[in-house]
């Protein structure tokens, strides 16, 4: 017998907002509070692993068509880039920067080149974590 | 009495309230005889028992330390939709696995539900 997962599949669609939302928070707040690029792309991943739990692994590739591995490889490109341009303005590598802006929306915000470093660490551990799963999942 | 002491005060009492029915969830899970009743327990009274304490924590944060804290309200949104869920599903996965319920049952509706859905299907 086919089992039905309605209940199952209906609050997944509310909560991944939630997930992805607290996800995205963290990884943002990560410089004045506690989160990161680390844990914020480890939630990420949970949110898809739930996507995982709730549909079959065909219908989570046509929502969200991403190579993880690609993606794994432009997170390392992101960190290395950072830490290579500090060496185009003759300072020691991975050294960084930041300046204070007046952005029209969110105010006076300081814009920090770590940040494109932890963007490097959030897509690394959401490319590592899913390759993971995912070849884990497919294997027979 | 002060608003600072009446804040304080509701903050005691719903963490108090939460504690008292995490309490009973725990009594609960002992005590029940089989996995339904235990897991009736644990998915409602815990439920509410964590939300009334992040409740009082809120409160207290947001009166005492004048610190609004949406993440515990996300928390209580979030407990309130996923917790009675995964009750749901543990039910479901025990009933599937053929778990027995205790003697005391008097009724069980899923099994004359699936007899007869089994009927229908030899019919065809």
């Amino acid at each position: 017998m086919k089992t039905n997962d309605v209940i199952l599949q209906t609050v997944t669609k509310v909560t991944l907002f939630i997930i992805i939302l607290f996800s995205i928070h963290l990884f943002f707040a990560g410089h004045y509070y506690p989160g990161g690029g680390f844990i914020g792309g480890l939630m990420t991943s949970g949110a898809i692993v739930l996507l995982l739990l709730a549909f079959d692994i065909k219908t989570v590739k046509s929502i969200l068509p991403i190579d993880y591995i690609k993606l794994t490889a432009i997170g390392l490109l992101f960190a290395i880039g950072t830490g290579a341009g500090a060496l185009l303005f003759d300072m020691p590598f991975l050294t960084h920067a930041y300046t204070y802006v007046n952005m029209p929306l969110l105010g006076k915000t300081s814009l920090h080149t770590a940040v494109l470093f932890d963007t490097g660490v959030y897509l690394v551990v959401i490319g590592v974590t899913m390759t993971i799963i995912q070849t884990i999942g497919e294997s027979e | 009495m002060t608003d600072l002491e009446i804040a304080k005060f509701f903050a005691g009492i719903f963490i108090l309230l939460g504690a008292f029915l995490s309490l009973v969830t725990a009594f609960g899970l002992i005590r029940l005889p089989d996995v339904y009743t235990r897991n009736h327990a644990a998915s409602k009274s815990a439920t509410l028992g964590v939300m009334f304490v992040l409740l009082g924590t809120f409160i207290y944060f947001y009166f005492v330390e004048n610190h609004f804290n949406s993440r515990l309200l996300l928390g209580i949104a979030f407990i309130l939709l996923t917790s009675p869920v995964a009750g749901h599903l543990i039910g479901r996965a025990a009933y599937n696995s053929g778990v027995k319920p205790t003697d005391l049952t008097v009724q069980d509706d899923l099994a004359t539900a699936k007899k007869t859905l089994a009927a229908m299907d030899q019919q065809k």
